[in-house]
């Protein structure tokens, strides 16, 4: 067995481990991790298929940023574990059956009659100053720059829609402007007088 | 205008240099620092460091047990006993500060109508077991005798204003 | 000589990695230490005061070089303490998920125009991945502790890096659209010509924006809300004591110097002298790259500390409202202008 195996099994070992985990661990917190180690690990994956861009990316966005976000309000939860528990059995059949179809799927779409080796070649190894992510780039920016455009747009819709949740006014908020707040000088707010002392009053 | 100039102002971080500038200016000049143990800063003669009883001259102790200060401190660290001496004068039995009690407010040498009770300039000392804060008669009686020199020289410079 | 050049060439490549990884490791470490000193004593001396001078080696006190030392056996022997209802293997695993990706970028780091551990293609890409992963340790210390100024400060931490990342990570575009690489060694090699081929000039707010973003994602004043010591304790570590505290401290050191160095390395060309081009050139030809870059880094790593000394910490919403309304659209403008100054091959720096 080369190394480049042994890493992938190692890496495919701890990816469906961590996976498992995530849907069986009961705190929220512990499944949030251990979706981090899945995310890390699937980088690896891609890393061994010379994905480097793409499994940087997975790490920086996902990892540094989404799963961030996830634990942040995950760990405001107020976890009560007994209730999470409840009704796992009585959903089990259900979803043993829909996750069976699923794979059924899966395994009829993806399976060796139609992604074999025999319907797509081994691909070669890249050279050593080969760049995955100029290629990437100048496969997104010439040949799908309109498929591109589009998901960027999608995105923007969502950007706007989500700060326009946000702008409503409400009278009875203390909010502080700090753009007026800096603008403030000393002398707009206090003014040095000059004046003779008084006479004591008898 | 106002505003522009303003946001010019923020927006270069104007403000912050020149605070930058301060703390930049500071750093070159000489510490203040006093290396506490080879240097030591000046003492007044008005300091209120440890406790003191003196005597007059002759060797008489001073105090009379009159408990003004007893009465007057605020944290109630000083506790005084008295009886008549075989000579028939009033002398203190017992006179104990509590130095954890203390809080060196030195009113105790304020009331003293005999100037007995006084505070040194003495600030290094330090107790190792429980009960060695006690100051007792004969630990400032002590005090007061090792120090006379000093106290009648501190008193003397300090009798215009008090 | 050359018997220990083929001695090299026979070692097997792990332990040759292994060795040059110890040869890095050594030095950064040993410039953690002496960065908290360095700290102690510009700060001091910023206040008026002296700073550590009194622990020294063998009886001399020489200006208290051996503080950091005494004080790295004290935390090595003091008790670690778990808090009761804390997680303790993620209370334990926190402070090395801080350290790692301070450590790990190194890796793809050239200190010279031959000296790098990994000539990574997407070099630029892993250090913004590997700085983005060091928030996992601010936030995982501050739930594992079970203990609320705790949770405060991760929260407040997780907020503010995810803000600060992005103008980082915008500002970290800019250099690659200027340099038209994602490798470290190439970013440098593109600034080559003088001083005013650095990127500094051409990318002057992105400079600015990607060190006060830095700044800010090591939680670093005036953006340290994640300690924010007179309002949260100590924020996210107040529950750690001993090692586990030391080694979160020296994440933190080790953050500010990567910081450092990565801003010298990308906006004031690394180990380029900076008296190429001049007629000065010939005379400092003999000064090793390594020289310059850590002259360079030592620039930022002071002004990590004068900014301590001088600023008051930020107000929250403030950090907010930098990060996501003065940062973000700056970055997004320069962006578009170094695009245009690259298609319209602005001299001299893009001819």
């Amino acid at each position: 067995m080369s190394f480049e195996k042994i890493l992938f099994c190692l890496f495919a070992a701890l990816l469906i481990g961590a996976a498992l985990m995530v849907i069986t661990r009961r705190n929220p917190v512990h499944s949030v991790l251990f979706l981090v180690l899945a995310f890390i690990n699937s980088a690896g994956l891609w890393m061994l298929a010379e994905a480097e861009f793409l499994a940087i990316a997975l790490v920086l966005v996902y990892v540094g940023a989404v799963m961030v976000l996830f634990l942040f309000v995950v760990m405001m939860l107020d976890i009560n574990i007994a209730e999470l528990r409840a009704g796992f059995v009585r959903n089990l059949p259900v979803a043993l059956v829909v996750a069976i179809v699923m794979v059924a799927e899966l395994v009829m779409v993806l399976g060796p009659e139609r992604f074999g080796l025999a319907h797509y070649a081994k691909p070669e190894y890249k050279p050593a100053d080969y760049s995955n992510t100029a290629e990437l780039g100048l496969a997104l920016f010439n040949q799908h720059v309109y498929a591109f455009e589009i998901a960027a747009v999608i995105l923007l819709v969502g950007i706007v829609a989500a700060i326009s949740l946000t702008l409503r006014h409400r009278p009875d908020t203390k909010y502080l402007d700090p753009g007026r707040q800096v603008r403030v000088r000393a002398a707009d707010r206090l003014r040095v007088i000059k004046m003779k002392a008084e006479e004591k009053a008898r | 205008m106002k505003r522009v100039i303003d946001y010019i102002r923020s927006l270069f971080l104007f403000e912050l240099l020149r605070g930058l500038g301060l703390t930049g200016r500071y750093m070159l000049s000489r510490p203040f620092t006093l290396e506490y143990p080879e240097e030591k800063a000046p003492v007044s003669p008005r300091f209120r460091g440890l406790h003191a009883l003196r005597r007059y001259p002759n060797g008489e102790e001073r105090c009379i047990a009159c408990k003004l200060c007893e009465a007057v401190c605020p944290a109630l660290a000083i506790t005084i006993e008295a009886e008549p001496r075989e000579d028939g004068s009033r002398r203190t039995t017992r006179y104990d500060i509590d130095l954890f009690k203390c809080i060196f407010c030195g009113f105790c040498e304020e009331s003293c109508p005999v100037d007995s009770i006084v505070e040194t300039r003495i600030y290094e000392y330090h107790f190792e077991n429980r009960g060695e804060q006690i100051m007792t008669k004969g630990k400032l009686l002590a005090i007061g005798d090792q120090y006379e020199e000093q106290l009648a020289a501190d008193r003397a410079a300090q009798a215009v204003v008090r | 000589m050359d018997g220990l050049i083929a001695f090299w060439n026979d070692l097997p490549v792990v332990v040759r990695v292994l060795l040059k990884i110890v040869v890095i490791m050594l030095p950064l470490m040993l410039m953690v230490a002496y960065y908290t000193y360095l700290e102690r004593k510009v700060i001091g001396h910023m206040q008026v005061r002296m700073g550590p001078n009194r622990v020294g080696f063998f009886g001399f006190r020489m200006l208290g070089l051996g503080q950091p030392i005494a004080d790295a056996v004290k935390l090595m022997f003091k008790e670690i303490i778990i808090p009761s209802g804390a997680n303790k293997v993620l209370f334990l695993i926190a402070p090395m998920l801080s350290i790692a990706p301070a450590l790990a970028a190194w890796a793809v780091f050239p200190f010279d125009a031959e000296w790098v551990l990994a000539d990574v293609n997407a070099g630029l890409l892993y250090v913004l991945a590997l700085t983005s992963l060091g928030v996992y340790g601010v936030i995982i210390a501050g739930w594992a502790s079970n203990s609320k100024y705790s949770l405060l400060g991760a929260m407040r931490s997780a907020a503010q890096i995810v803000a600060y990342e992005i103008p980082m990570g915008f500002a970290l575009v800019g250099v690659l659209v200027a340099a038209g690489s994602l490798n470290l060694r190439e970013i440098v090699l593109a600034q080559q010509g003088s001083l005013l081929h650095w990127f500094w000039l051409p990318l002057l707010p992105m400079f600015m924006i990607y060190f006060v973003s830095g700044v800010a994602e090591t939680n670093r004043a005036p953006f340290d809300v994640a300690e924010g010591e007179s309002e949260i304790v100590a924020g996210f570590h107040v529950e750690y004591s001993g090692m586990t505290f030391a080694v979160f401290f020296l994440a933190e050191y080790a953050n500010m110097i990567l910081i450092s160095a990565l801003t010298a390395l990308m906006f004031l060309g690394g180990w380029l002298s900076p008296f190429q081009g001049t007629a000065l050139e010939g005379a400092f030809d003999w000064v090793p790259g390594i020289v310059w870059l850590l002259g360079k880094t030592f620039l930022f790593m002071f002004l990590f500390l004068w900014f301590r000394a001088t600023f008051p910490r930020y107000r929250y919403d403030q950090i907010m409202r930098l990060g996501w309304k003065v940062f973000l659209p700056i970055t997004i403008v320069w962006i578009v202008v170094i695009g245009a100054m690259k298609v319209g091959q602005l001299p001299w720096w893009f001819d």
